[in-house]
């Protein structure tokens, strides 16, 4: 093997590997979306942890409120800012969806940006989808 | 005791993995997102029982007003009907309906289907006319709970025996474990097959078990079941621990019975005939 073909084997090996990155110089990405605060929302001010904490940590706090509603009965979250909330996605003005009036433009816009398709709503029901 | 290097080894060894396990298991029991001061409570009109029991006159009910109490729970709780026209706009790829398939909470049965072992020869012809409402039981000693692998039925302190679809696996241990059919499997997607569906209430998905719950999600704002507010003041819903509760005023005013009791089930549903 010559010195000319390992040097070639190489080049084209280096640019393989790096070649997501090259991807990202030449195409612009989408900027994340901001899910959109609507209605009661925007009045409220507040949710029910602080907007970072509520960003990272969505997911693990809805996982702990339905173990307490399903398993323990306890239905009234009090948060630490003071405010208590109704433990529940869509049902009743407390809930997630009762204040964050708009699916899409809340919970979907960020879901579908990020490729994740958590399958809540298989069972869960967005009050707007069945008007 | 004998001290040689290798004892010294091994005991080092164990408590080097003591120590090491310490931190881990401080930060698995932890709280994840830190919100210490946060409390998770029962609403306050919650209504409280030690055991939760259902007593039913059945002599308070007829065929229709059994329609009515099934279709109350039913419509509430968006449980599918598999004889409902599927709206094809809406839902194009649904394939035809087999009628054989049916989900039901509480359901209008014949006595001898309730009650195998208390049929007679010359049983009182109006048993046989009867409509027995039937539905969970909520056992003491539920046989579903016993069944199921992965804990998605369970006991709660109040002894209503619940489904948490979340965890349920479909493997239907607990409908071959349950003498009283009370659960339904659902083979495929329940949406279609609604026809209003209630926002207040989750549907199913495909491939869990579901049964009645006794209302629990109404229990919990200090409201009555559904079949209760259907019935006319035939069903009632009490606390079987509580002497001084409607359920025990009537067990002690009535005589009643319970569907197979010598399973040793312990059913929670009593009935007035």
């Amino acid at each position: 093997m010559t010195k000319n073909m390992i040097v070639t084997g190489l080049a084209v090996f280096v640019v393989a590997v790096l070649s997501p990155f090259w991807f990202n110089l030449v195409t612009t990405t989408q900027a994340a979306p901001e899910p959109e605060l609507l209605g009661l929302a925007k009045e409220a001010k507040t949710c029910v942890l602080d907007k970072y904490d509520m960003r990272a940590n969505h997911m693990s706090l809805l996982n702990e409120w339905r173990g307490a509603v399903v398993r323990n009965a306890d239905r009234i979250y009090v948060a630490a800012n003071g405010h208590s909330f109704n433990m529940s996605l869509s049902t009743g003005e407390n809930s997630c969806l009762g204040c964050h009036e708009d699916k899409a433009k809340f919970c979907d816009a960020c879901h579908t940006y990020t490729s994740v398709n958590p399958y809540c709503w298989e069972c869960h029901i967005n009050p707007k989808e069945i008007q | 005791m004998e001290k040689s290097r290798r004892r010294f080894l091994k005991v080092a060894g164990i408590a080097a993995i003591g120590l090491g396990a310490a931190p881990a298991i401080n930060f698995a029991a932890s709280d994840s997102h830190g919100s210490g001061a946060a409390a998770k409570v029962k609403n306050e009109t919650a209504l409280h029982a030690e055991r939760w029991g259902m007593v039913i006159d059945i002599k308070k009910i007829d065929d229709n007003l059994a329609k009515k109490i099934s279709l109350a729970c039913h419509i509430h709780h968006n449980v599918p009907d598999f004889t409902h026209e599927v709206d094809t706009q809406l839902y194009p790829k649904t394939r035809p309906v087999n009628h054989k398939q049916e989900i039901k909470w509480i359901w209008k049965e014949k006595f001898h289907y309730a009650f195998p072992d208390k049929e007679d020869e010359f049983l009182n012809e109006k048993f046989h006319h009867l409509p027995f409402m039937v539905l969970c039981n909520h056992c003491k000693n539920a046989p579903c709970v016993q069944a199921c692998p992965t804990q998605a039925t369970f006991s709660r302190e109040d002894g209503i025996v619940m489904m948490d679809y979340h965890r349920c696996i479909g493997c239907r241990f607990c409908m071959a474990a349950c003498p009283y059919g009370s659960r339904s499997f659902n083979f495929r997607d329940p949406r279609p097959f609604i026809d209003e569906t209630d926002p207040d209430f989750p549907t199913r998905s495909k491939g869990v078990v579901e049964k009645c719950n006794f209302c629990a999600e109404r229990l919990a704002k200090g409201e009555q079941p559904h079949c209760v507010e259907a019935s006319e003041g035939a069903i009632v819903v009490g606390d079987l621990e509580d002497p001084e509760s409607d359920v025990r005023k009537l067990l002690k005013e009535h005589y009643t019975i319970r569907r197979k009791q010598s399973l040793g089930t312990e059913p929670s549903v009593y009935y007035i005939v």
